[in-house]
């Protein structure tokens, strides 16, 4: 087998449709006789609900139907908990998940209350005017320190407080570690996560067929066959007679795959009820507060450190912040948790957290989910560290990183996908050497900044490392069909959101088949095609997907091969499969095409031998025992005006390591983005609520994504460290851009503004010039 | 109740259209649903995504921020309109493909149209000007260094076109 095509910078399949306006997303969908549907949400954060009047609205001109938590009757019923906790001994995990319409009680701002169905969305957002609801206000539960007091309103009466979660986990013994410490530095850290904000809002279109007694969904999910399953015995009906289809999505970074949101919920009902195909798209001031957030964190670390520098331990007590309900269980706060060891040797380790109700929008996993913050928060306890015992910011991550001798690394605390985190591969000293050297570290601070500084310029550098667990389990799988055209189908169960599965998945086939990616079709996303998978999340398309992908690859090359062989009647080592055809080692003339082995794979006539199974296609499925953990370092160079605090990046370099690359156009792409992710994290996206739970900031007007003029140029390298858990050995991208900015840039800012020198640290995500002119001119405690 | 009605007089990518039109519709949404020119896309309808960019009489605008019947009389062309009718991409497409300028896809065809009619005035654009007229579209997947790569090399492409 060739690998002409395996790590190849191949040109997406999917651009041409793209680039076209012909890709279809979800609102392009339009079926005759199709209805609109617009929520009434909460416009208050904690409330009981007294009663709602819909009259006025139904009796509106082009209102079809108006419904409210009574009218769903048996199918009011409060979303299925999607992640159970990981079994961490001692643990407290109190679930409770949103529901579909509020019914006694409102939750958050943006809940919906009431579903107004029309002829068309203009008509249906006119109703939600006339809907009368009253309500008692209750305080608002909003800061997550406050949430603990004893004069704190409760966001679920029933439990008594707001305590989400508690879980302790321990690795060696801290204390001692402590005892035996040169120094210890303790700080508070806060870090706030925004929203992922994809172009694309959240949309659903659901179509019942009552003659053929069939569902179809149309849903920008990230996970289809979890939607299809649940929504199937939601509604009473087989999961055979339920389609849902991920279409073309734009932008999803985590938060489409939480389910399930109320209006996955409302429109397949409606559809049944009312016999009409129906569509709902989320606006942009509803995504605000109507998809789930990532929002934030505040540490009480502490580290213990020897004189050279090295870490002895680390203890942490933190609070989350999960929103008003707590579907997606503990893994925000878990990769917080496990991802502050690092890409670090620490013996010892203490971390607790508390996961809190809020009376604010549901949090779910962004891309980085939680990992951002454990990251700050070591970083900058070795920034602390070094400053202390006065040795270099990068020597002092070097003497800490695990040796590669050390590899498996186990790190004994449970992990998100359940399993002990252990670091399966890595070699991590040359990625940081790599950064150091792309960055130009030893010349910025023996010269550049000296000499600039004299200019009076504010310049400053940061490094931060990092490690993400990434490609966890369970399962997906791949069905890879040879069709009589000679064209290959590859069928998944994932749905893609602009990560180039179309292109990675057909290079992994085109090596093996012989055929040019061009001429493999990838299909993920719809249920029909492909029955069984998890979604995309974590990291984990190109890891899991693409080895289920491989091996399915591998045995219909088998297949091909042993059909060419019975029909030349040779031995299958003599023969060659390439440009779409098997022939014979050197006698070119003599071959026969995919296609036509796709058509005898399928007799009509005669008999096949016992065990023969029809088709030029193989399902299989892969699952990795556990994640995989790739790693990396970022460095930049930054300016700051010290009157406007107006930044400028004048150098950023990625240098990291998630083993075999499929494509590394893609690779590099997915990582450009994940920067500029972080970077919107580390500066600009604030979500501002007041004390009575209101988003001030619910538009792209007033909460900033970051534009062109605000991204730099990145310089990206990599080095290799395959995986031993996959037979690719890959490592998953997808987050990795995006989890160690802040903690870069908090750095490089405290170095440019020379912060230090007036006891001054940056200790907080995110930075926004405004912050930073609030923070400078507070008093050096 | 009838809401008000207009009849007005456009053309699309050269398709002269005469529709009815109720007065409060956006151009985006009709030219989306009533059209049925659907690459048009609609992020954010505050003006502030630049997804919906559209040219009117050669011009980008936000189409989430006009009304339909403000079309009356002008001269629409939206992204279904750059490839040629055979089908060959305009360098500006043509050059997002090559350098992966596009993940999701979903703010494309705004960055599309406001780029060609960018580069059809500067032919030579700087970086810093390429990313200064790119500021007004937002993009979440690429961090906008290839989009950025893509536009330079475009402007390559126009040039060595132009007669």
């Amino acid at each position: 087998m060739s690998t002409r095509f395996f790590g190849a910078p191949v040109k997406r399949n999917e651009d041409r449709k793209l680039l076209t306006g012909q890709a279809l997303f979800i609102d392009d969908v339009e079926l005759p006789g199709m209805l609109h549907v617009a929520f009434l949400r909460s416009q208050v954060a904690h409330a009981r609900l007294k009663h709602i009047d819909v009259s006025r609205a139904r009796k509106r001109a082009g209102i079809v139907a108006v419904y409210v938590a009574e009218d769903y009757g048996d199918y009011w019923q409060p979303g299925p908990l999607l992640v159970q906790p990981p079994p961490i001994p001692g643990s407290t995990f109190n679930p409770r998940t949103q529901v579909p319409l509020a019914r006694d009680k409102v939750r958050y701002v943006g809940e919906p209350l009431a579903v107004v169905v029309a002829e068309s969305r203009y008509l249906a957002e006119d109703a939600l005017d006339d809907i009368d609801v009253e309500l008692e206000q209750l305080s608002a539960v909003v800061d997550i320190e406050q949430a603990l007091t004893s004069s704190s309103a409760w966001v679920h009466d029933d439990l008594g407080s707001n305590v989400a979660a508690h879980v302790h986990q321990v690795k060696g013994d801290y204390r001692k570690a402590a005892a035996n410490a040169h120094i210890i530095l303790k700080r508070r850290f806060r870090y706030e996560h925004g929203i992922s904000s994809p172009i694309e809002t959240r949309g659903v279109v659901a179509q019942w067929n009552a003659r053929g007694q069939q569902m179809t969904i149309w849903d920008t999910t990230q996970a289809p066959v979890f939607i299809r399953n649940g929504l199937a015995a939601m509604l009473g009906l087989g999961e055979r007679q339920v389609r849902v289809i991920a279409p073309f999505v734009g932008g999803g970074f985590g938060p489409k795959i939480m389910m399930f949101y109320p209006e996955e919920v409302a429109l397949p009902w409606i559809s049944m009820r009312l016999n009409r195909p129906v569509k709902w798209i989320e606006d942009r001031l509803e995504h605000f507060v109507a998809t789930t957030h990532e929002r934030g964190q505040i540490h009480d670390a502490e580290i213990a450190v020897a004189a050279d520098g090295r870490i002895l331990g680390v203890k942490d007590v933190f609070l989350h912040d999960t929103g008003a309900y707590n579907p997606y269980g503990l893994t925000v706060p878990i990769n917080s948790q496990c991802t502050l060891l690092g890409p670090y040797v620490i013996p010892a380790y203490d971390s607790t957290f508390t996961a809190v109700f809020t009376n604010l929008p549901i949090v779910t996993p962004y891309r980085g989910a939680g990992r951002q913050h454990g990251v700050f928060v070591i970083e900058r306890l070795l920034d602390l560290a070094a400053r202390e015992l006065n040795i270099d910011r990068a020597e002092i991550r070097r003497r800490n990183l695990i040796p590669p001798d050390a590899f498996p690394y186990n790190n004994e605390i449970i992990f998100q996908d359940f399993a002990p985190l252990s670091y399966d591969s890595g070699n991590y000293e040359p990625v940081l050497a790599k950064a150091l050297d792309a960055i130009g570290y030893q010349y910025f601070l023996k010269e550049e900044q000296p000499r600039l500084r004299e200019e009076g310029r504010c310049v400053g550098i940061g490094i931060a490392c990092y490690v993400e667990g990434t490609g966890i389990g369970p399962y997906e799988g791949a069905k890879v069909q040879v069709q009589t055209n000679g064209k290959v189908n590859v069928a998944t169960g994932i749905g893609t959101q602009g990560q180039g599965h179309f292109t990675s998945f057909a290079q992994i086939v085109a090596d093996q088949l012989g055929v040019d990616p061009a001429d493999v079709d990838i299909v993920t996303g719809d249920t029909d095609q492909f029955y069984w998978g998890a979604g995309t999340f974590a990291s984990r398309g190109a890891v899991v997907a693409g080895n289920a992908v491989s091996a399915a690859s591998s045995v219909v090359r088998q297949k091909a091969l042993k059909l060419a062989a019975d029909a030349f009647e040779c031995a299958e080592e003599d023969l060659v499969l390439a440009d779409g055809k098997v022939s014979i080692a050197g006698i070119p003339g003599k071959f026969i095409r995919l296609g036509e082995l796709a058509q005898r794979a399928n007799p009509m006539r005669g008999a096949v031998k016992p065990g023969t199974e029809p088709g030029l296609e193989s399902t299989q499925y892969f699952g990795p025992p556990s994640g995989a953990t790739a790693n990396g370092v970022h460095a930049a160079i930054v300016e700051i005006d010290p009157l406007t605090f107006e930044l400028k990046v004048l150098k950023y370099v990625v240098v990291h390591d998630c083993g075999t690359v499929i494509n590394p156009m893609i690779l590099e792409g997915q990582i450009h983005g994940g920067v500029a992710q972080g970077i919107g994290n580390a500066f600009f996206e604030k979500l501002a609520f007041d004390d009575q739970g209101q988003l001030l900031n619910a538009s792209l007007a007033d909460y900033l994504l970051p534009t062109a003029l605000d991204v730099p140029r990145m310089e990206l390298d990599h080095t290799v460290t395959p995986s031993p858990l996959n037979p690719l050995g890959i490592k998953g991208a997808g987050e990795a851009g995006a989890i160690p900015v802040g903690a870069v840039f908090a750095q490089a800012i405290e170095d440019a503004l020379q912060l230090t020198s007036r006891k001054l640290e940056l200790l907080e995500i995110p930075l926004s010039p405004s912050r930073l002119f609030e923070l400078t001119r507070q008093e050096a405690p | 109740m009838q809401p008000d009605q207009h009849e007005i007089e456009f053309t699309v990518n050269g398709t002269h259209y005469r529709r009815m039109v109720e007065s409060r519709m956006l151009l985006s949404d009709f030219l989306r649903h009533e059209l049925g020119l659907a690459g048009t896309h609609v992020g954010c309808e505050h003006g502030v995504c630049g997804a919906c960019t559209i040219l009117l009489d050669g011009h980008p605008v936000r189409s989430c921020l006009m009304l339909a019947v403000q079309a009356n009389g002008r001269a629409l062309a939206t992204v279904e309109g750059l490839a040629s009718a055979s089908g060959e991409l305009h360098p500006v497409q043509q050059a997002m493909h090559a350098h992966h300028g596009l993940q999701c896809g979903y703010c494309t065809p705004g960055i599309l149209m406001t780029m060609t009619a960018y580069l059809a005035e500067h032919p030579s654009p700087s970086e810093d000007e390429v990313r200064e007229a790119l500021s007004g579209n937002l993009c979440r997947c690429t961090g906008y260094q290839n989009i950025v790569d893509a536009m330079m090399d475009a402007a390559a492409r126009m040039r060595e076109a132009a007669p």
